[in-house]
């Protein structure tokens, strides 16, 4: 076995319809090391959020995970019972949830929503070492103590999510799941949420899988970062790969579609719309939306060290003139 | 909570009160009849004599009742009688209006709230189940079908269950409040005895209150579980146990607590139909005597009563909802 912090193999989750299976994730392989971070990105609907979900293995039905494995460390996750999945939920892979605003219990104090995380994990402290646990992990995510005392509608968002990330890290899990963590704050606040969970990732050396698209807040943050679209993963590389040297067309049309700092242009869309999901057919979705067909199988080609992309033989240069240009 | 809020709720009831205890003095005036005059003709009609000095009988009885005074006058008089809850006498047998209604309401509040409160925690209970992925087949099916008393009207039932119950089964008395050779005092036999005839009334009420509150229940928890703290919940590895309770429940239930008070509240104006099928000596009896009497004191005294307590019981809620639900508050002292 390898010693990666978190390895998925082959992941495949399908939705599954009266109309049929929607493969919302299909055959997605990424591993991660030790305090590495994956960028995820990819439009509406392209399968981000379910993969974050199988990761939890908190989807719920009709979303099943058909085949695959996801390992943390050692465990297979897809082979421990419910009840082992609970206590590693948090405690071995945690996520930072999406709606910052509304994820914390309105009926609760900040404290108790912590301790409740704590004591269902077994843990069990004198009054004296929790009180100093929770003030350092507050002080953690530079959160003043005596919000602990404070009900949910009392913090503004950004507070909301630092209670969250401080949450999330407790326990010192191996892996945290970020699904867009910043998405209903402010962009000033966006950033410091970001160094917050920047800061405590590393200190705690956990491999972390953010999840967004915001191309911008990727660059900054991951060390590496992977594309994904129409449930699958297209390319992967370090950011630098991925900014410099974008090799599936795919990647290349969302690079080319960010504003540009330097000078005035108009701004370029991709093309087309995804293909829907359901009862997709095998090959190359993104030939689907030039209005191409690949129904081959799409080999991942290593065009540079640890840089994949899923090479289709028919698009793969679709749109590289443009570039050029 | 602080005082200011304590005092601003205060003032709101009062203000209900106020508000309604008129709204009852003026519409029996906006009539331009003369009750005395029509009561009179009525009695001399029935009578068959023709009376001379009918305008003087008049006269007189207005002054009795201080009916020829100005509006005005009668407002403050009125008042005045409310403060000291002397609501006059009845017409039946001249016993002051306030000893019936004394004598009445402890049946009603005693029988009522127990079933109300139990249709409300087995209802919550029930819903929340329901719309709980992970409970059990049997809830699932059991439920509904039990939801489907809530269809039929609880006096339908309350004749039902006379009919089983005390008919075809002798196992349960038919009406009062408690045994005939029954001395109330507080002994075991006398609680029993209570017991054994509040099962009945109570029984149908809480058979086809259960459907409204589960009902209820459930479109809030499934409202709930959608929310982004229950499944932040789920990605902390809580217990099922805890995320269903402190997280689920707790916040789903806030709507329900606020029907339960106004149902507290409207308690006391009985369920009259129930009272009168199982013959108990409750309000909504007195109520259904007093108006097959055309005794105006007593329903205008069990109608004061009705609106003090439900105002009352809305004004406890007030005070407790902050503790219920912190949000409250907080919107009070910003506004």
């Amino acid at each position: 076995m390898t010693n990666f912090a978190l390895s998925v193999e082959n992941l495949k989750v399908y939705y599954h319809t009266s109309g049929g299976p929607v493969k919302a994730v299909e055959g997605v392989s990424f591993n991660l090391s030790k305090g590495e971070k994956l960028g995820l990105v990819g439009e509406s609907g392209s399968g981000k959020s379910t993969i974050a979900l199988a990761l939890m293995r908190s989807h719920k039905p009709p979303a099943i995970i058909e085949e695959g494995s996801i390992n943390l460390g050692q465990t297979n996750l897809l082979d421990l019972s419910e009840e082992n999945m609970r206590k590693t939920r948090l405690s071995g892979i945690s996520m930072i949830p999406q709606g910052a605003m509304n994820s914390l219990n309105p009926v609760a104090r900040i404290r108790k929503q912590v301790v409740d995380a704590l004591s269902d994990h077994s843990f069990k402290f004198k009054k004296a070492e929790r009180e100093t646990f929770l003030r350092e992990l507050m002080e953690s995510v530079e959160l003043d103590p005596k919000v602990l005392n404070l009900f949910p509608h009392e913090l503004s968002g950004g507070m909301k999510q630092r209670v969250c990330i401080a949450i999330s890290i407790s326990l010192k899990p191996q892996v945290i799941i970020a699904d867009e963590p910043t998405s209903a704050l402010d962009v000033i606040v966006q950033r410091q949420v970001i160094e917050t969970l920047s800061k405590v990732q590393e200190e705690l050396g956990a491999a972390c899988v953010l999840i967004g698209h915001d191309m911008g807040l990727m660059a900054q943050f991951a060390d590496k970062i992977g594309i994904m679209y129409a449930g699958k993963l297209v390319e992967i590389g370090s950011v630098n790969d991925i900014f410099k040297n974008p090799t599936h067309p795919y990647t290349r049309l969302l690079i080319e579609s960010l504003p540009d700092t330097k000078g005035k242009r108009p701004l370029i869309g991709i093309p087309g719309l995804p293909p829907s999901l359901l009862n997709l057919a095998p090959g190359c979705s993104f030939c689907l939306r030039i209005e191409k067909e690949n129904r081959k199988e799409i080999p991942w080609v290593e065009i540079s060290k640890d840089h994949f992309i899923q090479k289709c033989d028919i698009c793969s240069d679709y749109g590289k003139v443009k570039t050029k240009k | 909570m602080n005082a200011e809020y304590v005092l601003k709720r205060f003032l709101l009831f009062l203000a209900v009160i106020v508000v309604a205890v008129s709204i009852n003095f003026i519409i029996p005036r906006l009539r331009d009849t003369n009750p005395i005059k029509e009561r009179l003709y009525q009695l001399a009609a029935q009578g068959g004599v023709n009376v001379g000095k009918m305008e003087e009988m008049i006269e007189v009885w207005e002054k009795k009742f201080g009916l020829d005074q100005p509006l005005w006058k009668q407002y403050i008089n009125y008042w005045n009688d409310v403060i000291r809850l002397d609501f006059g006498k009845t017409i039946a047998d001249f016993t002051p209006v306030i000893n019936e209604i004394m004598r009445s309401a402890p049946w009603t509040i005693g029988m009522l709230s127990v079933a109300t409160v139990i249709a409300f925690v087995v209802g919550t209970v029930f819903g929340a189940l329901l719309a709980w992925p992970k409970t059990g087949n049997f809830v699932k099916i059991f439920v509904p079908f039990l939801m489907t008393l809530s269809a039929i009207p609880y006096y339908l039932l309350g004749i039902v269950m006379i009919y089983t119950f005390a008919i075809y089964w002798p196992i349960l008395p038919t009406s009062g409040a408690y045994g005939f050779g029954v001395r109330p005092e507080w002994s075991i036999e006398m609680v029993l005895s209570v017991i054994s005839h509040a099962i009945m009334p109570a029984g149908s009420i809480v058979l086809t209150s259960i459907g409204f509150w589960g009902l209820g229940m459930r479109g809030m928890m499934i409202t709930t579980m959608g929310e982004d703290y229950m499944k932040f919940a789920e990605y902390k590895g809580l217990k099922e146990n805890r995320i269903f309770l402190s997280y689920g429940v707790r916040n789903a239930m806030l709507p329900q607590v606020t029907g339960l008070a106004i149902s507290l509240g409207t308690i006391l104006a009985g369920s009259v139909l129930v009272e009168v099928i199982f013959a108990y000596p409750g309000l909504g009896n007195l109520l259904y005597t007093a108006i097959s009497s055309n005794d105006y004191f007593l329903m205008q005294g069990i109608m004061i009563f009705v609106i003090v307590s439900l105002g009352f019981a809305l004004f406890v809620v007030d005070l407790l909802y902050p503790l219920i639900d912190p949000r409250i508050n907080l919107q009070e002292q910003q506004s």
